[in-house]
């Protein structure tokens, strides 16, 4: 058993990764919290989508609607399609986040892109759970502190000067290798690149990514002689 | 900008998010469906990466992101930290677009 005091050393590398992650995306709050104002949504507003919508994705693509002058139905169409993957993800998650109907339904709150990455990168059990929850709740913090700093101060860095519009790439790449070690995974991964580059600029946004979904359907053959990632 | 707004979009959100967790909650699920759903993390990254890196505003474009791609690959490769492949990564995206 390990010390409960200290944490173990095998967790460290996990929770230094949420916080570096957590940094990169607290400027994107940072800025996500200006644009917000500057669309005329007013401070309390602009928190309260960082609170309770939680997804960065839907948060900039509904503000930049309605600051175009667009209707709250096309704001939200746009935003829920955007939404949907979490869905997806809530899915692939779901092993990983057992335990009591109330702690699933705290879990779910934080169930999108970076936790799911860097939780889905581990093979164990409890690494996982580490990951998903260290990952959640520091980037809910530097999310919604970034989105109170943009909000009441109206201007911010330009994320992209530092390069931090990589970081979401960067991130995933590293987090995306235990998953092609198997043939059926290099497949879906390719599948999953191939049609979201191709069809983003035919479809609205967010749908190229439910699209690239399918290619979990490549699982319906088995790997064979191969070891499964997880 | 409207409360209702954002209240839906809320509601909406969490729903997308507790979808699947509570639907396949402590379920045991069919060999055929584990190997598709162990997918997911595959082909969805695979397509944040090539949409993140390859597309500004629903077009196809390549920009200094490459460049951070391509370090990261290199970094991963190497099994370094994942703390310095996003700052490697980060950093030569800053660095080629200072530079272009």
């Amino acid at each position: 058993m390990e010390k409960r005091r200290s944490i173990p050393a095998d967790i460290r590398p996990i929770i230094s990764s949420a916080l570096v992650i957590s940094v990169a995306v607290g400027v994107f709050a940072v800025s996500f919290g200006v644009v917000s104002v500057a669309s005329g949504a007013s401070v309390m507003q602009t928190c309260a989508l960082s609170l309770f919508v939680f997804t960065g994705a839907s948060q900039f693509s509904a503000v930049s609607v309605i600051g175009a002058g667009g209707s709250v139905a096309s704001a939200l169409g746009g935003s829920l399609l955007l939404a949907a993957r979490n869905g997806v993800y809530g899915l692939s998650l779901a092993p990983t986040l057992r335990g009591s109907l109330g702690k699933r339904l705290l879990a779910a709150h934080f169930v999108i892109d970076e936790t799911t990455a860097l939780a889905s990168a581990h093979g164990d059990l409890r690494l996982r759970r580490w990951a998903f929850w260290a990952c959640g709740i520091s980037l809910y913090i530097f999310w919604n502190i970034g989105t109170l700093i943009g909000a009441l101060i109206g201007n911010s860095i330009d994320p992209e000067t530092y390069g931090l519009d990589a970081a979401f790439p960067v991130v995933f790449t590293a987090m995306i290798v235990p998953h092609l070690r198997t043939r059926n995974g290099r497949r879906a991964a390719s599948f999953g690149a191939i049609a979201t580059v191709a069809l983003a600029p035919f479809l609205p946004i967010g749908l190229p990514i439910l699209v690239a979904t399918l290619g979990i359907l490549f699982g319906v053959s088995p790997n064979q002689s191969e070891a499964e990632p997880i | 900008m409207s409360w209702w707004l954002i209240i839906l979009l809320a509601i909406g959100a969490y729903g997308f998010k507790a979808l699947g967790v509570v639907l396949l909650g402590g379920r045991q699920l069919s060999p055929v469906l584990q190997r598709c759903l162990v997918l997911i993390p595959a082909a969805l990254l695979g397509a944040l990466i090539a949409k993140d890196t390859f597309t500004t505003a629903q077009k196809f474009s390549v920009d200094a992101r490459l460049a951070g791609l391509i370090v990261a690959i290199g970094a991963t490769w190497k099994k370094v930290p994942l703390v310095l492949v996003i700052v490697l990564g980060v950093g030569s995206t800053a660095l080629v677009r200072a530079i272009a």
